[in-house]
């Protein structure tokens, strides 16, 4: 490491302390305005408001302090709205005492005996609820009072729901207040804080970066890699692992905590979709400038080798320009946010109600989208794959790749290669893929049918179990955050449902391979070490086999770290693609029948 | 059901152990002092290097052996008794064979150079020599590497991984020339050198010198100069170890001697691999042949004979490959560090000094005769075909781009090879397009 390297590493080290340290910056004070300005609804404005009170007016040094003030307000609110409209246990037996005839139902005789015990709102709501009851012949007053209690525990339970905040409002509330209450630096010089934090962070990892290998020959350097501290789950990797597993806990679920960095882009959203940022927009920043960062890391690592050069721009445009730039004007364009190479069932909402339905009244473009999408799934992914195998996605499209295959290239060594490793693959990748297509089947069947709970299952809840499990958990928490633990393609290899489908094409009807030269290889289990899929490619190299894996992304690296020139992907007949000769190539011990080995 | 003992666990006897599993239920025990199980012996530099841990350079996964029901004895072979067909182990178990494949590999050739064994001396072969350099690098400054061949290069660019400094001693005036041409010895010289490497022609061990306490701190050549260092590795060729075989009925020369079936002197005795010496040598072959695959093919044929199929050994067209440092080299048939009289040869230098093709061939009908190549890929299938049909060295620059095995979106160079390649010869040749109708045809040969 040469002086200009030490500098940049310090720079970056600097920058990356300070980003985790804004975390903590500024002030914030709730005031009315904010809070009515928010929140819809009149009983939840009041209920909030007289909750609220003790913030407003106070200032808070800490958001893990403001937050959960904050939090327990909405608490306080609902507690409140159920206190207010709920109706005590005595209600039932006030309407029946009210009643002349104790089993006739009668609406004003119930309106007049409630009123010096509920409110009007409440009465209301229970007579327009009951009213069905004056129809009925009850034979008495006991009849008369259970159908009365099943009707109140009813409407007590709705209460919360419907007059309260649900969590999900609370959820996205708190976010948008806290960072809406925020005061100091990161608000008055956002610009200026944006370009300190992500503008030295950048230049100190390029200062680091760009003079790597300096005046040496193009060559893949591995040095080291096992006795790194970082990249063979050192104490380094287990901090970087645990940052960023926390990382994606707070940006799932308690995002309310991270509005500093999201106010950091405020600008650069309202630039460029002419929006304020969300927690989403922060995400997909950072995405984009950590893949361009550690796509010029892996450019010069692997220098020598134009495959990968071409592969890693592929990856880093599709990155920048479909996931990151083209939504955001779609949305400045009102037009609906999408991009254009996320395909089903990665992109598991595809076909939820509200995206089916924001796409149809988009007009033409919204149709396109729609078209476009069932395309790519029902075309594209065939046909391409047919063509150039799952690598055309997985490796040179995809942003969960993408990611791999820029941030992730200093962990690909960390797969597990053993055979119990790839059974236990197998079986997970699948099952996701058949959880997708149930709760997509589920989803479109309820889009049809109207009918929210098709076969006794719950619809939304289904899409709401699949899309913590494997939507947040699986795909962000373990498919990033264990990069230094697991390697860098956990939730390529064992959970993304695309990936499967990919995959079941590659491996059944396509011209792709690996093929392996001949007799050269020497066992030296480089390719093996380096495959990100945790394939043993070397086990079939040193048979002379051809690899034909279903997991297999296509990113060249075993063949690039080949010493001895013994794999090349490549796409070629079918035929022939999956044969094994029995013997090492050029023996000429055994002379072979090739009819029968063409069999 | 027989049992087969097979004393040696490098590619040689485990290829033979996992063909006779394939062919019978024999049982068989594979023996080694070295390793507990199999590793591959070229890797031994990437573990020093960190590219590997040594988990990685074993082949088969350690369930493999069991599953294969072949028993692996990690212990010596103090001695063998053939009449009575048994084995004495150092731990002073003993072992009764039907058959016995020996398979014992090599160890560094020692040429009685005065200091030869201080603590500090080495060569890379064996798994101890890795733990020996691993041991003693912290303390090197500089180590001297006698001997210019693919080990000494090996040894060379682990020691640059770690800054510490190479004087590279190499007897003749170009790099493993025994071997190479003079213009790829002159590549694969520069690109050592670019690597930092302090690389001497003309330069021989006369002695090793020892401090006070009997530590390495010099050598000296024969022109009489020291050059200071911690560390001597001996990379000058290795030799069969098979110095606790002889003094027996077994015959041995340099190797253990073995007809083409790899039969010793001794029925139901065999030998493969590097300790295997041809008594009556295969054409243009040496009787030693100390290469990865060629003992990979003396265990696959070697199964079949003791299985009850004999077969020679009867490997086809040469063929070996290697990498010094971040130049890789293949090569295919035939091509001697200097040309025999009938022979005609091409040369192509990429001008970036760090790609090259050798093409020899027969002056008259322009048969292949063999290539190098430097920093390009070829297909083994294809190129074995072409030698196998006796093709020419026009045919093969033709129907270059079928040949060439590197990776996608890599420049051919083919264009400006012909040029060259036309100007020299007077001929018109243009390239075809890769067609995978003839590259599937030559794989069908062997497939």
């Amino acid at each position: 490491m040469n002086t200009l390297q030490k500098i940049g590493l310090g720079v970056f080290v600097m920058a990356l302390l300070g980003f985790v340290s804004a975390i903590g910056w500024g002030t914030y004070q709730l005031t009315p305005e904010m809070a009515e300005s928010h929140i819809s609804g009149e009983v939840k404005r009041e209920a909030f408001m007289a909750a609220a009170e003790p913030l407003f007016g106070q200032e808070y040094g800490r958001n893990f302090a403001f937050v959960p003030a904050l939090k327990s307000a909405f608490q306080e609110g609902n507690e409140e709205i159920r206190n207010t409209y709920a109706y005590p246990s005595e209600t039932a037996d006030w309407v029946i005492s009210s009643f002349a005839e104790a089993n006739r139902y009668n609406a004003d005789q119930l309106t007049s005996g409630l009123a010096k015990y509920l409110n009007e709102d409440q009465i209301q709501s229970l007579r327009d609820n009951t009213s069905w009851m004056a129809d009925k012949e009850y034979s008495d007053a006991q009849a008369l009072r259970a159908d009365l209690v099943t009707k109140i525990d009813e409407l007590n339970a709705n209460v919360g729901q419907s007059l309260g905040f649900s969590s999900s409002e609370i959820n996205s509330l708190l976010f948008t207040l806290t960072k809406e209450s925020s005061s100091g630096v990161l608000i008055e010089s956002s610009w200026m804080v944006f370009l300190l934090v992500f503008g030295t962070g950048v230049a100190g990892a390029l200062m680091y970066l760009l003079p790597m290998y300096r005046n040496e020959p193009p060559g893949i350097k591995n040095h080291h890699i096992f006795t790194s501290a970082i990249m063979n789950r050192g104490w380094l990797g287990i901090i970087l692992g645990t940052f960023l597993i926390s990382f994606y806990v707070f940006l799932y679920w308690f995002p309310e905590y991270l509005t500093n960095w999201v106010l950091l882009v405020d600008p650069l959203s309202r630039a460029l979709s002419g929006h304020p940022a969300s927690q989403w927009f922060l995400y997909g920043f950072m995405y984009t400038v950590v893949m361009l960062v550690m796509g010029i890391r892996m450019m010069i690592k692997y220098r020598g080798n134009r495959y990968q050069i071409i592969r890693t721009l592929s990856v880093v445009f599709f990155q920048t320009a479909f996931a990151f730039l083209i939504p955001e004007i779609l949305v400045r364009l009102n037009q609906p946010y999408y991009d254009f190479k996320n395909i089903w069932p990665l992109d598991y909402d595809f076909f939820f109600n509200w995206h089916l339905s924001s796409l149809i009244e988009s007009g033409s473009l919204g149709i396109f989208m729609l078209v476009w999408g069932i395309a790519l799934i029902a075309v594209a992914i065939p046909v391409v794959t047919y063509l150039y195998g799952k690598r055309w996605y997985c490796s040179w499209v995809c942003g969960c790749g993408g990611l791999a295959e820029t941030l992730g290239d200093p962990f690909r060594q960390l797969s597990d290669k053993s055979v119990k490793a790839w059974k236990i693959e197998r079986w997970m990748i699948h099952s996701v893929l058949v959880f997708a297509a149930f709760m997509t089947g589920l989803t479109l069947y309820t889009y049809f049918s109207g009918n929210y709970s098709p076969f006794g299952i719950p619809t939304g809840g289904v899409q709401k179990t699949y899309g913590f499990l494997i939507g947040s958990a699986f795909a962000g928490v373990v498919g990033t955050g264990f990069y230094p633990l697991m390697g860098n393609r956990v939730w390529c290899r064992f959970g993304c449902p695309l990936a499967a489908y990919l995959g079941i094409v590659q491996r059944f009807k396509s011209r792709f391979r690996i093929t392996t030269n001949g007799g050269q290889c020497i066992s030296c289990g480089n390719c093996s070490t380096y495959c990100e899929m945790g394939i043993d490619v070397k086990w079939y190299a040193q048979r002379g086999q051809n690899i034909v894996r279903s997991s297999c992304v296509g990113c060249g690296v075993c063949s690039a770290v080949c010493p001895r020139g013994v794999l090349k992907l490549e796409n070629g007949p079918e035929s022939g693609r999956l044969e094994v000769g029995p013997i090492t190539i050029g023996n000429k011990s055994i002379e072979l029948n090739p009819n029968v080995m063409n069999g | 059901m027989a049992h087969i003992a097979i004393i040696g666990n490098g590619i040689s006897g485990v290829t033979a152990a996992r063909h006779i599993r394939k062919r019978s239920n024999d049982r068989i025990t594979l023996i080694s002092a070295e390793t507990e199980h199999f590793f591959s012996r070229t890797a031994l530099m990437y573990v020093f290097m960190g590219h590997m841990e040594y988990k990685h350079i074993k082949p088969y996964e350690d369930h493999f052996w069991e599953k294969n029901k072949i028993d692996l004895k990690f212990d010596y072979v103090s001695s063998i008794n053939y009449s009575s067909k048994e084995l004495d182990f150092q731990s002073g178990d003993k072992l009764s064979y039907d058959t016995l494949i020996l398979a014992v590999g090599s160890k560094p050739n020692r040429f009685n150079w005065p200091g030869q064994d201080l603590p500090q001396v080495q060569g890379l072969y064996s798994y101890q020599d890795l733990e020996s350099m691993e041991r003693l690098a912290p303390t090197t400054k500089r180590a001297v590497i006698v001997g210019g061949g693919l080990i000494g290069v090996e040894m060379a660019e682990m020691f640059r991984t770690r800054n510490i400094e190479v004087t590279f001693l190499v007897r003749e005036g170009k790099f493993w020339g025994g071997v190479l041409p003079t213009e790829e010895a002159a590549l694969v010289g520069r690109h050592i050198e670019e690597h930092h490497v302090d690389l001497r022609y003309h330069t021989e061990l006369d002695a090793i010198l020892a401090d006070e306490n009997g530590n390495v701190r010099a050598v000296k050549t024969k022109s009489g100069d020291e050059i200071e260092c911690e560390f001597v590795g001996l990379t000058a060729g290795v030799t069969p170890n098979v110095d606790f075989l002889k003094n027996s009925e077994l015959e041995i020369n340099r190797g253990i001697l073995v007809d083409e079936f790899c039969k010793t002197n001794i029925p139901d005795v065999y030998a493969i691999g590097d300790c295997a010496e041809r008594r009556n040598p295969i054409s243009g072959r040496k009787a030693l042949e100390q290469v990865w695959y060629t003992g990979k093919m003396m265990g696959e044929a070697v199964a079949r004979t003791i299985t009850g199929t004999p077969t020679e050994y009867k490997p086809g067209h040469w063929f070996n490959s290697a990498k010094f440092f971040d130049i890789e080299y293949q090569t295919y048939g035939w091509v001697r560090s200097t040309l025999d009289a009938q022979e005609s040869q091409f040369y192509w230098e990429h001008p970036d000094g760090r790609k090259c093709i050798k093409l020899v061939f027969e002056t008259n009908g322009r048969e292949l005769i063999g290539v190098n190549v430097f920093g390009i890929r070829l297909r083994h299938v294809v190129l074995d075909q072409m030698l196998e049909g006796e093709k020419t060295v026009d045919y093969l620059l033709e129907h270059w781009k079928d040949a060439l095995f590197d990776p996608e979106f890599y420049t051919d160079h083919i264009n400006e090879v012909l040029a060259e390649f036309n100007s020299q010869f007077n001929t018109a040749l243009k390239p075809q397009k890769k067609s995978w109708t003839r590259i599937f045809s030559a794989q069908k040969v062997w497939n």
